[in-house]
């Protein structure tokens, strides 16, 4: 965002954005500044550096890509973090392995690419759930876009370990549903670290959490609003209108600015500058919404504005709309079988993700959960299978695309990561066996070709400072 | 308690009006019982009863068969620890029978006991029989008082659902127990034992005329009594190791007591004394992360630890989602639990805890005819119930929920769509 500072404005964007050139001859000088302002759209930014990995083949093993194919028998090569390629082949012999490439024989084995889940709380409600560290929910008013899930994040959340161990190579951590606009999320890689920073991942945009339905009326029902469903939708509509305004204010900054006069700039707003990221299309909206009759009126809500709702979240009822889902190209990411904890989960049903699937619309699983986190293979493989049994005929490798491809989409990361296409970042599960079981599990984890976690290593887990010296130390004991 | 359970009998027999002789023929079978797994066999029912359990497909020809080669049969699954019948939608959805804030009937909450709002009708008892669940303990959870009041064991059919009231009663002595003593266990554990001599040292009932000034209200005293004399079980729920010791030491000093451990996040670092002092646990065993400081040793190895030290371990607790109790038990199994256990903490050790060992939670003869038919092994995630038989006989494989799902399929997959309520 480009804008002609005035001085105490400059004087602001020196100490909090980003160094500004000329800024302190701009002061000196009292003259009017040559160069707009530039507002520093990551002002937090990712200081991940991955783990070190070394060229690796694995050979033999059942390959789902994570975009729609398998291959039986087949090999991966990566190496540099990236993926070089996928052979069919046992042992990939096309493929252009170096002389020191670790060989794995994954014989009884399956590869995929690592699971993304897009819907996470870990570090923003941590385990341990003490009071002091519920950082997820900023209840104290209905639109506050202005908050940024990554300055809640607690980075020794132990959960970040136990879901690596699930095979969780990205994740979203979102605000909670408390509010209609609950503040920016952030991506992270999950190499567990000590800062938010080394975890983030570079260049996902942001997402902004929303929420329809029970909760924002439930909090703010006896807090001067909304108490009402329709009041959540007022609530929406007037923030949107409120951003629109907002743009036009900076547009005619900058068309001032252009002309050559010396127009003093807005203040800058951080909950409409977020709100504002989303009608520009920067930032992704994640809503939370059960009900397919709130979702369908958000989709309306969405046209009136001319903004894009990325992924409905939780969509207990997505099956209902499947076919309005698919034509406006909103994704579900969904349970495999939550249901009745409130009136708005009610009608849920263990074939959700296969229906909204098969409508072809865009089906994610999605967890909410620092259990459910842990197994997201497990919830797949129900929702297969269930699907199966209603008639749904999805192939595994198709089902794989729920907890990969899809939800990188979702998160604006699918450039990087999602597949197993030669180029993407090597974020790889290798399984003991078929992951559509229960009593298969993660047995390396590779993110960005550096090996984050084997199963048959307990010595050399990660263990957060919380647990480290206690009795569990992260599970390992 | 017994007169309870013989009227209790007594109507689910009612309930069973034909009589008719059932074979389900040619699966394999977890009897569950001495019998162990039968690779190909067959379960004869009468009158809502197991007949017998028998190798091979050779049966009786007044049976009428049903032939079920190639699939898995075990008995129905138990419940553990729910509150089924007592809740239909937990938040901000009317009354829900799981939970209490004052009674003027009670003191300590021992009088409450949930068989009188038990509702049969609840979508959630179709939508959990047919994933194979056939009974469940059910009870209220947490509440303001030092015991949770007494639960009952239930079956998944029928208009009289009660198998057994007084079945269990519940008290948290953890962090969160705490609190209804005050915020301490300093004041909980004395408050505990207090009751408990109490009601022990009065020797008979109170009436309404007798002068009365207890920890306990009159009402909760004969429970209580109960509790003491072993009749029905206390269920403790703890689950850092230092407040299990003092669950064992509890046993130590009431040696009469039915103890069962619930939740138990650390029990495996107790495991031997458990084992010893006879204590089963009903567990979570997917849960392994420090919720708080009373949960630092979580590990998915909990249960593996404690069927190798000796420990009975029933496996599930839940409500609506109850019937993911399967996959809890696969996930144990999948981190050390033998597969034998896995199946045992779904059905014979839930039915041994809830006393009613003899009659479900096993294949044997004169045990109630709750079975279910499996397309393959009940703990993997991608096999289901195909037949579900409760009392002897088959449900409906149907709910609101298949029901939604059909009527929605049937939407999506035709051309010109009428309006939704339209599909049936």
């Amino acid at each position: 965002m480009n804008v002609q500072p005035s001085k105490l404005f400059l004087a602001a964007a020196c100490m909090c954005t980003i160094a500004l050139l000329g800024c302190n001859d701009a002061q000196n000088k009292e003259q009017k500044p040559k160069d707009k302002v530039t507002i520093n759209e990551n002002p937090y930014p990712s200081t991940y550096t991955p783990i070190v990995g070394k060229p690796t083949l694995i050979t033999n093993v059942t390959i789902l890509d994570g975009i729609g194919n398998k291959i039986d028998k087949g090999a991966v090569l990566f190496s540099d973090g990236k993926i070089v390629g996928l052979s069919t082949t046992p042992l990939g012999e096309s493929l252009p392995a170096p002389d020191n490439v670790v060989v794995i024989d994954g014989e009884g084995k399956w590869v995929t690419p690592g699971i993304i889940d897009n819907h996470s709380h870990l570090g923003v409600y941590p385990s341990p759930s003490t009071k002091s560290h519920s950082d997820g929910n900023e209840m104290t008013s209905p639109v506050t876009a202005q908050v940024w899930a990554e300055h809640s994040v607690w980075p020794q959340d132990p959960g970040f370990t136990r879901a690596l161990a699930g095979g969780v190579t990205t994740l979203q951590i979102l605000p909670g549903s408390a509010n209609l606009v609950g503040g920016r999320s952030v991506v992270l890689k999950n190499v567990p670290n000590r800062t938010m920073q080394s975890m983030k991942f570079p260049d996902a945009p942001y997402g902004m959490k929303m929420a329809c339905g029970e909760n924002p009326k439930r909090v703010y029902g006896q807090k001067g609003g909304p108490m009402t469903r329709m009041g959540n939708v007022a609530g929406y509509r007037q923030a949107w209108a409120d951003a629109q305004d907002y743009i036009r204010k900076w547009e005619r900054y900058e068309r001032d600015f252009d002309a050559g006069k010396s127009p003093t700039p807005p203040k800058r707003d951080l909950k409409l500058e977020t709100l504002a990221g989303v009608l520009k299309g920067d930032i992704l909206v994640h809503m939370h919404c059960y009900r397919a009759d709130e979702m369908t009126v958000m989709m309306d809500v969405m046209k009136e504005f001319n903004y894009k709702i990325g992924t409905f979240h939780h969509a207990v009822e997505a099956y209902k709309i499947a076919d309005t889902l698919k034509e406006n190209q909103v994704c579900s990411a969904m349970w495999a079988d939550w249901w009745g904890f409130k009136m708005e989960a009610y009608d849920g049903i263990r074939e959700n993700i296969p229906a909204v699937h098969a409508a072809g619309a865009c089906a994610i699983v999605h967890s909410d959960s620092d259990l459910g986190i842990q197994r997201l293979n497990q919830e797949a493989a129900k929702a297969w299978s269930d699907g199966k049994r209603a008639g749904l005929n999805i192939s595994k490798e198709e089902a794989w695309i729920w907890l990969a491809a899809n939800p990188a989409k979702s998160l604006g990361i699918f450039d990087q990561t999602g597949s197993l296409e030669a180029g993407k970042q090597a974020d790889i599960v290798l399984w003991s066996g078929d992951p559509f079981s229960t009593y298969t599990k993660a047995e390396r984890v590779f993110i960005d070709g550096g090996l984050a976690y084997a199963l048959d290593a307990q010595q050399d887990w990660p263990v957060s400072d919380f647990e480290i010296g206690q009795v569990g130390e992260g599970d390992s004991k | 308690m017994k007169r309870l359970i013989v009227i209790a009998l007594a109507m689910l027999s009612i309930h069973s009006t034909y009589a008719e002789k059932l074979a389900l023929v040619g699966s394999k079978i977890h009897t569950m019982s001495e019998q162990g797994v039968i690779e190909k066999g067959s379960v004869l029912v009468s009158d809502g009863n197991i007949v017998s359990v028998i190798e091979g497909t050779e049966v009786p020809s007044e049976y009428r068969v049903v032939d079920v080669s190639g699939k898995v049969i075990s008995p129905g699954f138990i419940g553990a620890l729910t509150s089924l019948g007592l809740v239909e939608v937990s938040s901000s959805s009317g009354v829900v029978d799981a939970s209490i804030e004052t009674s003027p009937i009670t003191k300590t909450g021992a009088a409450l006991d949930v068989s009188y709002g038990i509702n049969p009708d609840s979508s959630l008892f179709e939508i959990t029989r047919l994933e194979g669940m056939t009974a469940a303990a059910t009870g209220m959870m947490g509440g303001h008082f030092l015991f949770n009041g007494q639960g009952a064991v239930i079956s998944l059919d029928g208009d009289e659902p009660v198998i057994k009231s007084q079945a269990f009663i519940s008290v948290d002595v953890g962090g969160q127990g705490a609190e209804v003593a005050g915020g301490s266990r300093a004041s909980l554990w004395v408050m505990l034992e207090k009751v408990i001599n109490e009601a022990a040292s009065t020797k008979s009932n109170v009436t309404s005329t007798t002068p009365w000034f207890g920890l306990s209200s009159r009402e909760d005293l004969p429970v209580i009594k109960q509790v003491i004399a072993g009749d029905i079980p206390l269920f403790m729920k703890a689950d850092r190791a230092a407040d299990i010791r003092q669950v064992i030491a509890f046993k130590k000093r009431h040696p009469s007591i039915n103890l069962v451990l619930v939740h138990g996040v650390e029990a495996w670092r107790e495991a031997k004394a458990l084992a010893e002092a006879k204590i089963p646990v009903i567990i979570d065993p997917e849960y392994n992360l420090p919720g708080g400081f009373d949960q630092m040793g979580a590990t998915l190895a909990n249960a593996a630890r404690l069927e190798q030290a000796g420990v009975e371990v029933a496996i599930g607790m839940d409500t609506h989602n109850i019937r993911l109790a399967a996959q809890h038990a696969g996930n144990a199994v999948a981190n050390g639990l033998s597969y034998e256990a896995g199946l045992a903490s779904l059905t014979r050790v839930p039915a041994k805890i809830l006393g009613l060992d003899s009659q479900i939670g096993v294949l044997a003869k004169d045990a109630r005819a709750d079975i279910v038919v499996w397309s393959g092994d009940p703990l993997e995630v991608t096999e289901a119930a195909e037949m579900v038989i409760i009392n002897g006989q088959f449900v409906d494989m149907e709910s609101r929920q298949t029901k939604l799902r059909d009527r929605y399929l049937s939407l999506m997959q035709s051309d010109a769509k009428k309006p939704s309520y339209y599909y049936r």
